[in-house]
């Protein structure tokens, strides 16, 4: 028998077949999970549902994480269908991709406040909502990245909201350790996504870690489908306000890799 | 056809689902390709991907057709 039989819950934040998201829904799938997905909008529901049809669900919902009306449709349709729910996947971050640019100084307030809301205050929203779906108690997962504990080119006010998720998911983990559940992040190497798309200069970000994590390479969508496997299954019963590094080491280095090339950018013009 | 025009044209009769003959030099991925926005952002990246480039943000803005595809990606490569 699978580590998530008889386990059912929700993934938020897939977009595409180069999701985090999809990494962590295939790897739970394969454990015999059943999934509901939430999407944002016709366009990623045209993705999202060959995809979630794959993994044999049917079971797709439609939500803005910054309406509250909508969150909560999302949890009373999962509340309808399912009854309860043991684990759901946050992977959902926004911010205005011109400010993951240039300098964080720069931030304007309507832009932090709105990064600040999608990107944390919704991982705490949809605590509030899960935990009533979860009598026999349960695992929570966001994801965030190491610019929320250096400082990082470009990222920004991404980085300002990651360090704010990673501090909630301490918070969550004492307010809803008491029932059970269980409240963590993994914090994943540089991979190049849809999301990533908007920040600057990615292609050298992954070269550098490739050339300087201790593994000497990055990580995969589905390696971090691994470690959400092990942080939303049983294996992890004493695990809660976590934040897991599956970065392929990077996050312990202290400086370059003496043996690594020395790199510049490639721009055109340059 | 260069090799490079070829490999776009797989890419976005792949991604966008379309016969290949409505992929010509004019061919707008929006307009006449049907794609939509998130279409042309994994579009770019199935291109920097292929041919080991980086398109940013700017210059993808600037490629609309098929024909920007192929002329941005000959010129950075």
């Amino acid at each position: 028998m699978g580590l998530m039989a008889g386990k059912r819950g929700l993934i938020m934040g897939l977009a595409n077949d180069k999701s985090i998201a999809w990494g962590v829904a295939k790897a739970l799938a394969a454990e015999g999970a059943e999934l509901a997905f939430s999407y944002q909008g016709e366009q990623l529901l045209k993705r999202v549902k060959p995809l979630a049809n794959e993994l044999g669900s049917d079971l797709m919902i439609p939500c803005d994480v910054a309406d509250e009306d909508s969150l909560d449709t999302l949890f009373d349709t999962l509340k309808e269908t399912w009854g309860s729910l043991d684990f759901v996947v946050h992977a959902i971050g926004f911010s205005d991709k011109s400010e993951l640019r240039g300098r964080y100084v720069e931030t304007s307030p309507a832009n932090f406040a709105m990064t600040m809301n999608i990107s944390v205050y919704s991982f705490t929203a949809v605590c509030q909502r899960a935990e009533k779906m979860m009598p026999n108690g349960g695992s929570l997962l966001t994801l965030t990245y190491y610019g929320a504990e250096k400082v990082m080119p470009h990222y920004n006010v991404m980085g300002v909201a990651k360090a704010a998720l990673e501090a909630s998911v301490m918070y969550l983990a004492e307010d809803l350790g008491r029932d059970g559940i269980r409240v963590n992040a993994i914090s994943a190497g540089t991979i190049k996504t849809l999301a990533a798309s908007g920040i600057g200069d990615f292609r050298y970000i992954l070269k550098w870690n490739e050339n300087n994590a201790p593994l000497r390479r990055t990580v995969t969508q589905d390696e971090v489908g691994k470690s959400a496997l092990y942080l939303l299954s049983d294996l992890s019963s004493a695990v809660t306000g976590e934040t897991h590094h599956v970065d392929a080491g990077y996050n312990v280095i202290g400086m370059k890799n003496p043996e690594a090339p020395d790199m510049s950018l490639e721009r055109k013009g340059d | 056809m260069s090799d490079v025009a070829d490999r776009v044209k797989k890419i976005v009769v792949e991604h966008l689902s379309v016969e290949e003959d409505k992929v010509t030099e004019n061919a707008s991925f929006i307009d006449d390709l049907g794609a939509d926005s998130l279409d042309t952002v994994e579009l770019v990246m199935a291109f920097e991907e292929e041919f080991g480039i980086e398109i940013p943000d700017d210059a993808a803005e600037t490629i609309q057709t098929f024909g920007d595809a192929v002329k941005f990606i000959k010129e950075a490569q």
